[in-house]
């Protein structure tokens, strides 16, 4: 069983710089054939300062930090052991290639299903940009087959 | 791409049709999103871990699912997109994602279409169920 003192941790604050080759990078793992994902002068033709980040693309940024993976190690739950139980995000301002993201995540419940054989984290982000605007709130909730 | 002034509850998004999951769309998808986790692209390491082979990212489908959205209407006016995963997607699943206007209703004073968004693959599992809020601009 995981700790349940973990609840209400703050995590590491994480510093995401939005690239653009990284950006183009993911439309292409995900099909994504709009020109304004890959191709600036689309991007900008839409109305976007550069390319945009697709809407999914800040849970992708936010693993480079490794804030979460390093607190499952913390917590003793083996990373073979997870799944993918929720994941929600709301928009606040675009992100576009050339931001610098800063995530702060928190530990905001933990708790179990089937007498522990399922265990839940759920985990609260606020993402905002180099000018300090709130661009998304994230909230994600990991599964553990115990 | 909607149009405020045409969009109804009841409104079906087209469908988004995927192509069979291989090992390719894992090794990338790994790489571009930053889930390196070996569950999804290392066989010795999925065995291990008690499953019979690698499977899907959850972030795959769910980025699949912003696709369907987009193609809908343009990314700036997402304003919430939330989804649950109901079961593994596998290798050599052929995903479809869909979407239906189910309300329009009015927040912070802009008019809004709430969605409910799924994922299902061939043999007519749903994978994913979620909603998304898009302003009609």
């Amino acid at each position: 069983m995981i700790d349940r003192s973990w609840i209400g941790r703050e995590l590491g604050q994480a510093v995401l710089p939005i690239e653009a080759g990284r950006l183009k990078f993911f439309a292409k793992s995900i099909g994504e054939a709009n020109p304004i994902y890959s191709d600036e002068a689309a991007a900008r033709a839409a109305g976007y300062a550069a390319l945009p980040a697709p809407p999914t693309f800040l849970f992708a940024a936010s693993l480079d930090s490794g804030v979460v993976f390093q607190m499952l190690e913390e917590m003793q739950v083996p990373i073979g052991k997870i799944l993918h139980g929720e994941q929600a995000f709301e928009y606040l301002a675009p992100i576009v290639a050339g931001d610098v993201i800063t995530v702060r995540s928190k530990v905001s419940n933990i708790y179990d299903k089937k007498n522990g054989a399922l265990e839940f984290i759920e985990i609260v982000q606020e993402a905002e940009n180099q000018d300090g605007v709130r661009v998304a709130e994230i909230r994600n909730i990991t599964v553990v087959r115990n | 791409m909607a149009k405020a002034e045409e969009v109804r509850v009841g409104d079906r998004l087209p469908e988004l049709v995927l192509a069979p999951i291989r090992r390719e769309t894992l090794a990338l998808f790994a790489g571009a999103s930053g889930d390196h986790n070996p569950i999804h692209i290392d066989l010795d390491f999925a065995r291990r871990a008690g499953m019979p082979d690698v499977f899907a990212h959850g972030m795959l489908s769910m980025a699949w699912l912003g696709r369907l959205l987009t193609d809908w209407a343009p990314q700036a006016q997402l304003r919430r997109f939330s989804v649950r995963f109901l079961g593994i997607t596998h290798l050599g699943n052929a995903i479809t994602c869909a979407g239906e206007v189910v309300e329009t209703l009015e927040i912070n004073g802009e008019r809004c279409a709430r969605l409910e968004i799924s994922s299902r693959n061939q043999f007519g599992q749903t994978k994913i169920v979620g909603e998304a809020l898009i302003a009609l601009a």
